[in-house]
C-alpha cells in the first residue's frame, strides 16, 4: 500500500505546499478566534484555516450544501488526485474506495441549523421547513464520503471511520486494510475536521483540555513544555491517495511513501482520560511495527499525539518508551500540532501527510514553542527546528477520547 | 483463513427488549410501530416511530454512568452485556488485550446534543456539561462499551448510515483475522428527539401515513415511506477455534462480506448493490443456490424497493429464494437496523423458522419476490444473506452459515441455559 498522491488543507496555508512550508519553519497558525464571538469562552483561540480563496474553486451549490469540513475535504481530495495523476477515465470505478475519518462531523452546520430550528435556543419551532433540506447528511456523517465518492467516481468499499481524535490515522489505516485484503486496488483517504464553533469550544472549556493563554495566542500549545496548559483547537484535512504497489508501479506513479502496518487498541479506561503507562498504546505501536516485519530500533522518526495537556505527554513519552526500548531516547519525537493545532478528526491524516512528506524530503519538523523542557519529558522532541535526516522508518500516533490509541508505519520504499 | 462465528446476541428493539423477547414478538409479527411519545410529535408531517418502551437505564447501568451518557449508549451498555451473557464470557475469564470493539454510528446520540446545545445558547458556556465532549459523538458507543467491559485490544467506529452495521461486523471479522479473540460489535442508534426528528423529515424519506399498519410497506405496491425505529443489536464475535475451546454455542459464522457505492447521477448512477451480493457470496464461497433466506434492506420507498428487487431476482432467480423483511416491526434503526437483521437470520437458524414480513398485502407488480408474510415459515437452515442499504449510495452485503455447519463445531451449550432477558431487561452484571 503506497502513497501517491496528497492534498491538505490546513491552518496557515491551503495546500500541500503552504502546509510543509509552514510546518518545516516551525512557524505557528494559532490565533484569535475569527470565527464567531468567543468572548465568553475560557479558552478563545485556535488554528483557523482562511479557506476562503480555495473556497472560490468551490463551486456554488457546492459552498451552499456542504458543511465547511465537507468542503475542507474535497478540497484536499482535489489536490491529492490531481497529485497522484489518477484520472477518473483510467481506472475501474468498482475498484476504487473511500476511507474518511471525522470525529464530529458537521459540527458547525448542526450548531447552526439548530440556531434557526430553535430561535437561537429560545424556542423551538416546529416547522421543520425552516432546517435545511440536507439536515439529514449534516447529521450523519458518512454523507462526507459519498461525496468524495462522488468526486473521485469510487463504486468500490465507502465508508467513514469515526473514532475520536484517532479517526484520520485510522481512517487511513482501514483503507491499507482494504487494499491488502483486496477489496480495493485504490482508496482515497484521509480526515477532515471543522470544530472551531462555539458548542465544541465551550465543551473542552468544560473540561480544560484546551489552552487558556489567550494573549499569546501564537506560543499557547506548547507540547512538551514544563509550562504547557492545554492544546489549541484546529481544524482542516487532509486526503491521500493509497494504492496497492502493483497498481501504482503499473501506472508509473510518484510514490511518497508506503504504509506498512497499522493498529488500534482501546484503553479502557476513561472516556477523557489516560492510563498513565500508556500500555495501551504501546501494545498498538508494537502491533504496528509487527505487521510492518519492522524492529522498534528502526524507527527513525515519531510524529507524536503531542497535544500539550500534562496527561497527554507524560502517557505518550511513557507510552514509547514502553514501546520502543531505550531506541526511545535515540529518536527524534515531534508534534507538529504546536503549529497547526489540534483538528480532532482531521489531524491523524494530516500528520500521516507530514509523515509522508519528512520520509520524501528527509526532514523531521519541528515542536514549535518548546523552550522550557519538562524534567518529566527525556526524550528527543525537536524543539523549534527541524532537522535533515534521512528517514526509512517513520512511526505515527494518536489517542482519542473514548480511550483510542493508534498507531501507523510509514516506510520509504525502494526502486522495485 | 480465521473462522469468524457469533457467539452471542443482545437485541434491543422496539418490538422486544431482550433477544429472546424480540424474537418471540418478531415470530409472532408483533409490531413496536406506534406514535411517538418520547417527545411532543404534533406538528410534524410524521408522527411514527419505533420506540423502545419501558426501558429503564436505572435498571441496567450504574448510577454514575447515567448523567454522561445519551439514551442510544444506555441502550447499547444494555444490549452489549446481554450479549455477553449470552455468550457466557464472564469478565476476568478473557485476556482483555485480545478483545475488542467494532460499532457502528449513524446519527450520534443527539438527544444528548441538542439538550447541551440548548444549555450553551440559553444559559451560556459554562452550562455545558463535562460530558458532553464524548455523549454526543459518533465514537462514544465503541468507548463505552470498551470500558463497561474492559475489552482492551482493536477499537472502530464506521460509518456507513444505515449499511454501516455491517461493515462494522466485517470490522470486527477483520479485527479477528488480524488476531483478536473476542469483538463486541453491531450497532445501536437513537436521537429521538426534536432536532433528531426534524432530520429524520429533512431527508424526505418518512412516511407521513399515520396508521402504524400501513406506514411502512417495503415491497408493497402501496409503499409511501420509511418509519424509523431506535434500538439495534450487539454481537459477540469470536474466532472460532477459542469458541470451541470454551465450549460455546455457536450460533454461525460471517462467512462472506462485501460493501460498494452506488455511482454518482454524474458517473451514470448505476447501482451497487447487486456487485455487493456476488461478491459476498464469492467471499463465502456459496452459490447463490445455497442461500436460504436473503433478509433484505426493504427500504420502503418505491424506487429503491423496485431496485432491490430487481437485484434479488437477477441473483437468485424470480421468486428464487425467500425474502424477509422484519424491520417492518422495528422500524429502521440507522446503524442498529442490520445488526439486528443479523440477529434475526441467525435465529432462524437455530428455530428453523424465517421471521415474517408484516402488513406487506400486495407487492408491488415486477417484484418477482418471495415475500415471506403474515406468519413464519419453517425452513431447513443454511446460509442467510443480509443487506443493508444507507442514504446517499452504500450497499452492504453480508452471509451468514449457520453454527452446525462450522467445521468442527462441538458442544451444544446453546440454546439451554442462556441468560435470558425478561420482559423488563436483565440487569447486567
Amino acid at each position: 500500500m503506497v502513497i501517491t498522491g496528497l492534498g491538505v488543507v490546513a491552518p496557515g496555508g491551503v495546500g500541500t505546499k503552504a502546509f510543509w512550508h509552514l510546518i518545516t519553519a516551525g512557524r505557528t497558525a494559532t490565533r484569535p478566534i475569527t470565527a464567531f464571538d468567543a468572548a465568553a469562552f475560557r479558552s478563545r483561540i485556535a488554528a483557523e484555516v482562511d479557506f476562503e480563496a480555495a473556497q472560490a474553486e468551490l463551486s456554488h451549490r457546492e459552498r451552499r450544501r456542504l458543511d465547511r469540513s465537507a468542503q475542507f475535504a474535497l478540497v484536499a481530495t482535489r489536490e491529492a488526485c490531481v497529485d497522484s495523476g489518477l484520472e477518473p477515465d483510467r481506472f475501474d470505478p468498482t475498484r476504487v474506495g473511500v476511507s474518511l475519518g471525522t470525529a464530529v462531523g458537521a459540527t458547525c452546520n448542526l450548531e447552526s441549523e439548530y440556531l434557526a430550528l430553535s430561535d437561537t435556543g429560545r424556542e423551538w419551532i416546529l416547522d421543520h421547513r425552516y432546517a435545511s433540506p440536507h439536515l439529514y447528511d449534516y447529521f450523519m456523517p458518512g454523507s462526507m464520503a459519498a461525496e468524495i465518492a462522488a468526486e473521485c467516481n469510487a463504486q468500490g468499499p465507502v465508508t467513514v471511520v469515526s473514532a475520536g481524535c484517532t479517526s484520520g490515522l485510522d481512517a487511513v489505516g482501514h483503507a491499507a486494510d482494504l487494499i491488502r485484503e483486496g477489496a480495493a486496488d485504490v482508496m482515497v483517504t484521509g480526515g477532515t475536521d471543522a470544530p472551531i464553533s462555539p458548542i465544541t469550544v465551550a465543551c473542552f472549556d468544560a473540561i480544560r483540555a484546551t489552552s487558556p493563554s489567550n494573549d499569546d495566542a501564537a506560543h499557547a500549545l506548547r507540547p512538551f513544555d514544563r509550562t504547557r496548559n492545554g492544546f489549541v483547537l484546529g481544524e482542516g484535512a487532509a486526503t491521500l491517495v493509497l494504492e496497492a504497489e502493483e497498481h501504482a508501479r503499473a501506472r508509473g506513479a510518484r510514490i511518497y511513501a508506503e504504509i506498512a502496518g497499522f493498529a488500534s487498541r482501546s484503553n479502557a479506561y476513561h472516556m477523557t482520560g489516560l492510563r498513565p503507562d500508556g500500555a495501551e498504546m504501546a501494545a498498538a505501536i508494537t502491533a504496528a511495527l509487527a505487521e510492518s516485519r519492522r524492529a522498534p530500533q528502526s524507527v527513525d522518526y515519531v510524529n507524536a499525539h503531542g497535544t500539550a495537556t500534562k496527561q497527554n505527554d507524560r502517557h505518550e513519552t511513557a507510552a514509547l518508551k514502553r514501546a520502543l526500548g531505550p531506541h526511545a531516547y535515540r529518536t527524534p519525537v515531534s508534534s507538529i500540532k504546536s503549529m497547526i493545532g489540534h483538528s480532532l478528526g482531521a489531524i491523524g491524516s494530516i500528520e500521516i501527510a507530514a509523515c509522508a512528506l519528512a520520509l520524501d524530503q528527509g526532514v523531521v519538523p519541528p515542536t514549535a514553542n518548546l523552550c522550557e523542557p519538562d524534567p518529566e519529558l527525556d526524550l528527543d522532541y525537536v524543539p523549534l527546528h527541524a532537522r535533515e535526516q534521512r528517514l526509512d522508518t517513520v512511526l505515527s500516533v494518536g489517542s482519542g477520547f473514548g480511550g483510542f490509541q493508534s498507531a501507523i508505519v510509514l516506510t520509504r520504499l525502494g526502486p522495485a | 483463513m480465521t473462522t469468524a462465528v457469533i457467539t452471542g446476541i443482545g437485541v434491543l428493539a422496539p418490538n422486544g427488549a431482550g433477544t429472546e423477547n424480540f424474537w418471540a414478538a418478531t415470530l409472532r409479527g408483533e409490531s413496536g410501530i406506534g406514535p411517538i411519545r418520547r417527545f411532543d410529535a404534533r406538528g410534524y408531517p410524521a408522527r411514527l416511530g419505533g420506540e423502545i418502551d419501558g426501558f429503564d437505564p436505572v435498571e441496567h447501568l450504574p448510577r454514575r454512568l447515567l448523567p454522561q451518557t445519551d439514551r442510544m449508549t444506555q441502550l447499547a451498555l444494555a444490549a452489549s452485556a446481554w450479549a455477553l451473557a449470552d455468550a457466557g464470557v464472564e469478565p476476568g475469564t478473557y485476556d482483555p488485550g485480545g478483545t475488542g470493539v467494532a460499532m457502528a454510528g449513524a446519527f450520534g446520540g443527539f438527544e444528548y446534543g441538542q439538550r447541551e446545545l440548548e444549555n450553551l445558547w440559553c444559559s451560556g458556556p459554562e452550562r455545558v456539561s463535562v460530558y458532553m465532549s464524548f455523549a454526543w459523538f459518533y465514537a462514544v458507543n465503541t468507548g463505552q462499551l470498551s470500558i463497561r467491559h474492559a475489552l482492551r485490544g482493536p477499537a472502530g467506529v464506521v460509518v456507513g448510515d444505515q449499511a454501516g452495521g455491517l461493515d462494522a461486523v466485517a470490522q470486527a471479522r477483520r479485527n479477528i483475522r488480524k488476531g483478536a479473540r473476542l469483538m463486541l460489535s453491531g450497532g445501536v442508534d437513537s436521537s429521538f428527539c426534536p432536532y433528531g426528528w426534524v432530520a429524520r423529515i429533512s431527508d424526505g424519506a418518512l412516511s407521513t401515513d399515520e396508521d402504524p399498519r400501513t406506514a411502512y410497506l417495503p415491497f408493497d405496491l402501496r409503499a409511501r415511506g420509511q418509519v424509523p425505529g431506535e434500538g439495534g443489536a450487539v454481537l459477540v464475535v469470536e474466532e472460532a477455534a477459542a469458541a470451541r475451546r470454551r465450549g460455546t454455542q455457536i450460533y454461525g459464522e460471517i462467512a462472506g462480506y462485501a460493501a460498494t457505492f452506488d455511482a454518482a447521477v454524474r458517473h451514470g448512477g448505476e447501482r451497487g448493490l447487486g456487485r455487493a451480493v456476488e461478491a459476498a457470496l464469492a467471499d463465502a464461497g456459496v452459490t447463490a443456490r445455497e442461500i436460504g433466506v436473503v433478509f433484505a434492506d426493504g427500504s420502503g420507498r418505491l424506487a429503491d424497493d423496485r431496485a432491490e428487487a430487481e437485484t434479488i431476482a437477477d441473483v437468485f432467480g424470480p421468486q428464487g429464494v425467500p425474502v424477509t423483511v422484519p424491520k417492518t416491526m422495528t422500524g429502521r434503526m440507522s446503524s442498529g437496523g442490520a445488526p439486528a437483521d443479523l440477529a434475526g437470520a441467525l435465529l432462524a437458524m437455530r428455530d428453523g423458522l424465517i421471521p415474517p414480513t408484516v402488513n406487506v398485502q400486495t407487492p408491488a407488480p415486477g417484484a418477482r419476490l418471495d415475500l415471506v408474510t403474515g406468519v413464519p415459515r419453517p425452513w431447513q437452515p443454511g446460509p442467510a444473506l443480509v443487506l443493508a442499504r444507507g442514504r446517499g449510495g452504500f450497499n452492504s452485503a453480508m452471509v451468514l452459515r449457520p453454527g452446525a455447519a462450522v467445521p468442527g463445531r462441538t458442544g451444544e451449550a446453546g440454546v439451554t441455559g442462556r441468560a435470558a432477558p425478561t420482559r423488563s431487561g436483565g440487569k447486567p452484571s
